[in-house]
């Protein structure tokens, strides 16, 4: 018996108006992986709650045949609803800082679900928490029944949300991108952990972007776009002989898979930042122990780290937004740590940051020309001059000017992205400090906003300072990389060499943490080196 | 150890700053005090009110005064009441029980009502919530007096159903406490409920939801509490509206009470007593500041660390 089956399912948004999945069949077995892949929109998610009845107060869901562990779901109650969740199927969402309540210690969680169905008597409660959270590989399970999600870690989090959504026994789980806030080598542990629920006969439902993060556990995939399953199929065919468009698009854009582009050779001349001996402490804790690098103009250098490794905090000093313990940074030359904040604002508009998600670090309120021209007239760009620059850093991002009045809400992520690059641009920067620039987006926007980079640092020779934990990213823009552990820069070099033959076995994990596609792809494209 | 000394600390500091501050207010106000010590139309002779300035300590210059005051303040003397002939302390310790009660009654209403009304009004349908909110906007334009003299025409004269004046049984409480709870429990679910539907809204509420918990349950297990924390930091204001309305409350209700006895005492120029009230109301206000903060860290384990406190 399939334990999902769902033939020509629709899911409709605001009273009809949004169709947010179209006749979408599909069918699940014990101890299988089916994976719906697909970008932000394509209606992966709404797909998956329907299975819980969860899909929305504003959704309706129509369905020629929807059966959950063998009971036919359409015309189910709320009632009948809350027996199917948690107790057939389980749900595992992305992010469990969130997805966990906060305020409640994480063995409260887990007991709720316990209790939702009552398939364990009370006394017997606090034994079974202990006994899930063994199952899911948290060390000192009584100590950690006891925590709050904050004081965990992410991969201990993660594993967390898994025990509560496993807790009543469901036959199916959903887990709705399980991996994507988690670094390379926890979400390898924390894949391993599904595949092995798969392997013991739950019903896994994988919602992903992430290719990699497919293959790694489905069986099989169905490829999503506008609410439509375009393409399905065993993972191995899909994956690598696609028959849609789409899927062939989206096999392209993953990075890591192209090929990297050919590069001069390393950028000579003076630099333009060097970072000497740069110790920043918080309190106890050392957050970056003795950094040193220069970076020179049109050169991009690749930091790559766990999140937790210091990385940020020296993009921090690097801005000079944090001042360091000891050691120094020279900007052009001239100091750029150690001086008062006075000496260094005529100087900023030589740095910019690109930020991680733009939605939050634009104001919302804010349309496109003022966000801007904000940035313009910072640096003394008089008012009437102010669009016709704006338009023209607009075009430089690939943006069109009827884009001007939107506002944050009403563009796209990768609009967005492109949005924080012209604002980023407006003061005429040397350097560039991207933070994670495309972690936020699809890999399709991805692909688009990694070329638009690369472009903008062949046409105006900026250096840039890439942060990102996604090797794979790395090594598809950057000239040298450096990885960062515990604060320590355990490896740097460029980026053929460190990626060709890890010295140290800390850059050999994270290689080894790149799922396997990613990696196969790797090869041919060091040969051409 | 060191987080305590601080907090007494600043505690002393607020007391001082709103004691100094009375004091200069009521330096301000015009005329002499003597007369509002015997009564501004009794006849007093030249000597006698030298006499009673002396003994007042007002015919030394402001800034010796001002000394005394804060030191009689941090010795705990109040002085004597100009009017009553009794010492400020005692004027306030008697009046202190009937206020604590309507206070601590009113204090347990209030939350219970927003408590109930807000998570009543967060589900999905949409009506129940557009009449809580205009029935709460209602409640909170009507002036305390008002809805006190609303209640006790419909509920003491109409109907007979409570005393229209303190009896000294809790029937006598019922009437005071509701107008005072209602205009705090009406802005209460305001923010309650604003804070349990954007707490629905988060990806825990949704886990919740698919462990098939029932959805009252998702409201009172998990969005109640983060609901709890801006309602918290609504708190300060709370203490401020409960001592203000008492002294209409009081009065309305002609219940004694620190209220009346302010009101009378500002309206007599009784300084001693309203110094005494202010330094009262400072003290509430440091204790309830620090006892937030230890409910803040009860809410919200994630603020334990920083305050320190370990709770639950």
């Amino acid at each position: 018996m399939s334990l999902v089956e769902a033939v020509d399912l629709n899911v409709w948004f605001a009273g009809g108006r949004v169709h947010a999945v179209r006749d979408a069949s599909l069918r699940l077995e014990p101890g299988r992986c089916l994976a719906l892949v697909g970008e932000s929109g394509s209606g992966k998610s709404a797909l998956a709650r329907s299975l819980l009845g969860l899909a929305g107060p504003t959704a309706t869901v129509t369905a020629g045949e929807l059966r959950i562990a063998g009971q036919d779901t359409r015309g189910f109650g709320p009632r009948d609803w809350r027996k199917v969740r948690g107790r057939h199927v389980g749900l595992v969402s992305q992010d469990a800082l969130v997805a966990l309540d906060p305020l409640r210690p994480i063995g409260a969680e887990i007991t709720e679900s316990l209790l939702a169905h009552r398939t364990v008597p009370r006394n017997k409660v606090g034994e079974r928490v202990v006994d899930l959270l063994t199952r899911v590989g948290v060390p000192e399970p009584e100590e950690r029944a006891r925590q709050y999600v904050h004081q965990l870690s992410g991969g201990l989090r993660q594993r967390a949300l898994i025990a509560s959504a496993i807790a009543a026994e469901p036959g199916i789980l959903i887990a709705d991108e399980p991996t994507t806030a988690l670094d390379a080598a926890v979400q390898a542990r924390v894949l391993a952990l599904l595949d092995e629920l798969k392997e013991q006969g739950t019903g896994l439902l994988l919602i992903s972007h992430d290719l990699a993060v497919v293959e790694a556990l489905a069986d099989e995939v169905a490829v999503m776009r506008h609410g439509v399953i375009v393409e399905t199929g065993p993972t191995d065919r899909v994956l690598d002989d696609p028959r849609h468009e789409y899927t062939r698009e989206l096999l392209a854009a993953v990075p890591g898979t192209r090929p990297r582009p050919p590069r001069g050779p390393l950028a000579k001349g003076d630099p333009l930042l060097t970072v000497t001996g740069v110790v920043k402490r918080f309190g106890a804790r050392t957050a970056v122990a003795g950094a040193d690098f220069t970076l020179r103009p049109g050169e991009t250098l690749g930091l790559v780290g766990e999140s937790g490794s210091g990385k940020t905090t020296l993009a921090r000093v690097v801005l000079g937004m944090a001042a360091p313990d000891e050691g120094t940074v020279l900007l052009d030359g001239a100091p750029w740590s150690g001086v008062p904040e006075r000496a260094r604002r005529s100087r900023r508009r030589t740095i910019q940051l690109i930020p991680q998600d733009p939605l939050s670090a634009v104001d919302p309120r804010w349309p496109v020309s003022r966000v801007v021209g904000e940035a313009l007239a910072a640096t003394g760009v008089p008012r009437a001059e102010r669009t016709a620059r704006t338009v023209l850093l607009l075009e430089r991002v690939g943006l069109t000017p009827d884009l001007l009045d939107r506002r944050p809400a009403a563009l796209s992520g990768g609009q967005r992205q492109r949005v924080a690059i012209a604002r980023a641009l407006a003061p005429q920067p040397k350097l560039l400090v991207c933070d994670e620039p495309v972690s936020a987006l699809d890999v399709s926007v991805q692909a688009q906003v990694l070329d638009l980079l690369r472009r903008l640092q062949e046409e105006l020779g900026l250096a840039t300072l890439f942060i990102s934990h996604d090797l794979a990213v790395v090594r598809e823009v950057c000239d040298r990389v450096m990885v960062m552990k515990d604060g320590v820069v355990v490896e740097s070099g460029p980026v053929e060499d460190v990626f060709a033959g890890p010295a140290h076995p800390y850059t050999k994990a994270l290689l080894d943490a790149v799922p396997r596609r990613a990696r196969t792809a790797h090869e041919p494209a060091q040969e051409r080196l | 150890m060191r987080g305590v000394l601080a907090r007494l600390v600043s505690a002393a500091l607020v007391v001082w700053a709103a004691a100094t501050c009375a004091f200069l207010v009521l330096q301000l106000i015009p005329g002499d005090p003597v007369y509002a010590i015997v009564g501004s139309d009794a006849l007093v002779s030249e000597e006698q009110h030298e006499r009673i300035r002396e003994e007042y300590g007002l015919d030394q210059p402001l800034v010796a005064q001002y000394l005394n005051y804060v030191v009689r303040l941090a010795t705990f003397r109040f002085g004597e009441s100009y009017q009553l002939q009794q010492p400020v302390s005692t004027v306030l310790a008697d009046q202190l029980w009937p206020t604590v009660q309507l206070a601590l009654a009113a204090t347990v209403l209030a939350p219970l009502l927003a408590v109930l009304v807000a998570v009543a009004t967060s589900g999905r349908a949409a009506w129940p919530r557009r009449v809580a909110a205009a029935v709460e906007l209602v409640v909170v334009s009507t002036p305390s007096f008002w809805l006190g003299i609303m209640l006790l025409t419909i509920f003491s004269f109409r109907l007979g159903w409570l005393p229209v004046a303190e009896t000294g049984g809790v029937a006598s409480l019922v009437l005071p406490t509701i107008t005072l709870a209602l205009p705090i429990a009406a802005v209460l679910t305001q923010v309650m409920r604003e804070g349990l539907l954007s707490a629905l809204d988060q990806p825990f509420a949704v886990t919740a939801r698919a462990r098939g918990v029932p959805e009252t349950a998702v409201r009172y297990r998990h969005a109640l509490r983060h609901s709890a924390i801006p309602a918290l930091t609504m708190a300060g204001w709370f203490t401020g509206t409960l001592l203000g309305g008492a002294v209409i409350v009081e009065n309305v209700f002609a219940r004694p009470g620190i209220g009346r006895i302010t009101l009378q005492a500002v309206g007599d120029r009784d300084l001693p007593v309203v110094q005494g009230v202010v330094a009262l109301s400072a003290v509430v206000f440091v204790a309830v500041a620090a006892l937030i903060d230890v409910l803040y860290a009860v809410v919200d384990p994630r603020l334990r660390r920083r305050t320190g406190v370990q709770a639950i």
